[in-house]
């Protein structure tokens, strides 16, 4: 252990510890901005300097590690004198078009240059205008307010996409894809990560709030609403409610107060993916089809193995995500039994993710969903609606997809989607199967492995959140070194609760609180509080194979509720 | 730099002797940490600039992604990424020959070849570049053709020097 003082308070922390973990031990709350935890850590921006005995010089508290008998100053004329300066000289090459910025009061060079009084006009900077990339149908890169701190940098890499990176040098370095492209005709998969990464408004979804606001003030239309499992566990904390909220009644509340619109729950197709899914692996394993079998729920992991990994495409499920199940039950079984056309149905998906913006304008999927928003456009709806978010009643979901199973509901956390396919694979292996909980795959650990015998099948699992940990399951698998049934990918570390379109909190939280502990627990407490918690159980899903599909993976569910993917290799 | 015409240009990996050079580069140094600075020098001596085509084939084969292999190409001025003439015109600007014009002479190249600084010209015959000091402060201002040093210049005797090369390519 290591004694140090932070101004003048006595720590003792383990060694390698650095200044900045330090600090906080001793409640001291040291700046920062290029720094984000488990993400990056480089100290590059200079925020976080701060006096160390035994340093020449002002030293990064982020990168630099204590020693014993160390003294810290974190709080003298110095260290102010140069956080302002470095502010100003960001402010200088930021577009500060603030009032309309989507990060408006949650923007941290904002924040700070507050804090430190900072003049944004003290330097005058080059003009901008280098034009926005909007070649992605999830995302939008504005360069100008980019303050190459970088960590939209460290996320992309930390997904092994590496999508951008930092060009050129000096004044001109500037962060953008490989030859200046757009994003669009790069690896990125769209998973977002760079979105929650950045502390200011440089990358944000491309919003299609406005296309939502006219469809509901369109007489013409019918418009519905369905809401992904993880958003009621994110939608809270945009309401400054403490993150782990389960908002689920208010959510629904909420959207009912938009206009006139239908609000139904994703679970429901959650559920039924499961039957599905569970299904598909049964065949796979009693007709020796390609295994091992790789869930194919979340869109940027399919876009990963499309670009990245084409040779594992006949490994992925034929089933459509959750999203695309809900878009195509509703244009077909939802508007054949009300009578509604389907061309004046608006279908809305909620979903905590950019890449499942992308996802729905893909060809293969026939336009189904109309649009997707992400939890913070939904936030934003809910802002400029006026509604009084906090003081809502709790309200259930509209029928008839209000009710779903606990295992719909996990599907928002990583390892969530496995246990819900094995509670159901289990059960239709061996009748007497009782068991519903497989701690085995939960928690937020990055490769989690288990392997299960149920009615003399050997069934090798393993889940994976986070692409650079999907690659190190590919390249396993391809080396032959692990060998497995079914794996579930989600393409954000921790899964949907940690998604690219959830909430943008502030570092102080980011950097204290593990957000997918927490977001996972709402989800899984109201697993363990469904009195159905198998997919096989669901009343929804009954209703659909008995009135609409006869069974899963029946011809009619798999021209409604399957499909198919295309390679397309990019380096 | 113009993008289109650069990715125009770099759609294969040139001759096939030069596609098997690259390719040995890398397979000789892939092991290697830090291998990627010398493959791209390689690289550049193979096609003289690093298209994208290039740039793909060394990100695949060290399993980097390709914004790396360009964040290091974007970096350093010794890589270009649009190709460079037969005769290599490389202007100083460095303090003593700024002070003495060399601007002016950059001006002149510029005007007599109708290119910017960092471009070829269409023939193929003359590229033009600037640097930071060839270790020739006496002669200010000072130009290099390929390895030729040209000394004491001004713009007006320019275009007698590139009229001497356009002549030895006749």
């Amino acid at each position: 252990m290591v004694n140090l003082k932070i101004n003048n308070i006595p720590v003792t922390v383990p060694e390698g510890t650095t200044i900045l973990e330090a600090a906080r031990i001793a409640h001291v709350e040291i700046p920062t901005l290029c720094y984000l935890k488990d993400v990056a850590c480089v100290g590059s921006c200079r925020m976080c300097l701060v006096e160390a005995t035994g340093a020449r010089g002002l030293v990064a508290a982020c990168v630099y590690p204590v020693t014993e008998g160390m003294e810290v100053q974190t709080n003298t004329p110095k260290c102010r004198k140069s956080r302002k300066t470095s502010l100003e000289l960001l402010l200088s090459k930021h577009k500060k078009k603030c009032l309309s910025c989507e990060r408006n009061h949650n923007c941290e060079l904002q924040r700070l240059s507050a804090e430190y009084n900072a003049d944004e006009d003290y330097f005058e900077g080059e003009p901008f205008d280098k034009p926005l990339d909007t070649s992605a149908p999830y995302v939008v890169r504005d360069q100008d307010k980019c303050i190459n701190c970088n960590r939209c940098v460290a996320a992309c890499q930390k997904q092994s996409v590496g999508a951008i990176g930092p060009i050129g040098r000096g004044y001109n370095v500037h962060v953008g894809s490989a030859f200046e492209m757009p994003l669009m005709e790069s690896v990125c998969v769209g998973c977002g990560q760079c979105i929650v990464a950045c502390p200011v408004g440089a990358l944000k979804e491309r919003t299609t709030v406005d296309d939502v606001w006219d469809a509901i003030a369109n007489p013409e239309k019918k418009v519905v609403f369905f809401t992904a499992p993880s958003v009621r566990a994110t939608l809270g904390e945009a309401f400054d409610m403490p993150v782990g909220t389960n908002v689920e009644g208010k959510m629904v509340a909420a959207i009912r107060r938009l206009g006139n619109v239908e609000v139904f729950n994703m679970d429901v197709t959650a559920d039924l993916t499961i039957m599905e899914e569970a299904t598909e692996l049964l065949a796979r394993i009693q007709n020796g089809g390609t295994m091992p079998m790789f869930t194919s729920c979340c869109p940027g992991w399919v876009k990963f193995v499309e670009q990245k990994y084409p040779e594992f495409i006949p490994n992925l499920s034929t089933c459509k995500s959750p999203q695309e199940m809900f878009g195509a039950l509703l244009k077909t079984y939802y508007c054949e039994k009300n009578g509604i056309d389907p061309a004046n149905l608006y279908v809305v998906s909620i979903i905590p993710c950019t890449a499942k913006k992308y996802e729905c304008t893909r060809p293969e999927m026939g336009g189904e969903v109309d649009t997707a928003l992400t939890t913070r456009e939904l936030a934003r709806m809910i802002k400029t609606a006026g509604i009084k978010f906090t003081e809502l009643p709790d309200e259930e979901f509209d029928n008839p997809f209000a009710t779903a199973t606990g295992g719909g509901a996990i599907f928002g956390a990583t390892g969530g989607v496995m246990e819900a396919a094995l509670r159901v694979a289990a059960k239709a292996l061996d009748g007497n199967f009782e068991i519903v909980d497989f701690p085995e795959v939960r928690g937020t650990s990055p490769i989690k492995e288990a392997t299960y015998n149920v009615a003399g099948n050997t069934v090798r699992v393993a889940v994976a959140s986070g692409l650079a940990n999907a690659e190190e399951i590919l390249e396993s698998i391809k080396a032959g070194t692990r060998n497995y049934d079914f794996v579930e990918i989600m393409a954000c570390p921790g899964g949907c609760v940690n998604g690219g379109g959830q909430p943008t909190l502030p570092d102080s939280i980011r950097n204290t609180a593990n957000l997918k502990e927490l977001r996972a627990n709402a989800l899984y407490k109201s697993d363990k509080d469904n009195t159905l918690r198998s997919s096989d159980k669901s009343p929804v899903v009954e209703v659909l194979y008995n009135e609409y599909f006869g069974a899963p993976n029946s011809h009619k569910a798999h021209e409604i509720l399957h499909t198919h993917y295309t390679a397309d290799k990019r380096i | 730099m113009n993008n289109e015409a650069n990715c125009t240009a770099c759609e294969t990996l040139g001759t096939p002797e030069q596609e098997a050079q690259l390719k040995a580069v890398i397979e000789q140094s892939k092991a290697t940490p830090g291998c990627l600075m010398h493959i791209l020098q390689e690289a550049q001596g193979i096609y003289g600039y690093l298209p994208m085509q290039v740039q793909k084939t060394i990100a695949e084969g060290l399993g980097m992604p390709l914004s790396e292999v360009y964040g290091v190409v974007t970096f350093y001025s010794q890589f270009s990424l649009t190709p460079k003439g037969k005769n290599r015109i490389s202007v100083c600007l460095g303090t003593a020959c700024y002070v003495k014009g060399s601007d002016k002479i950059l001006e002149e190249c510029e005007k007599q070849l109708g290119i910017k600084c960092g471009e070829c010209t269409e023939d193929g015959l003359f590229s033009i570049d600037s640097c930071r000091c060839v270790g020739a402060c006496g002669l200010a201002p000072v130009m290099m053709i390929g390895e030729e040093v040209y000394g004491k210049l001004t713009p007006g005797n320019v275009k007698a020097i590139l009229d001497s090369y356009r002549e030895e390519s006749k």
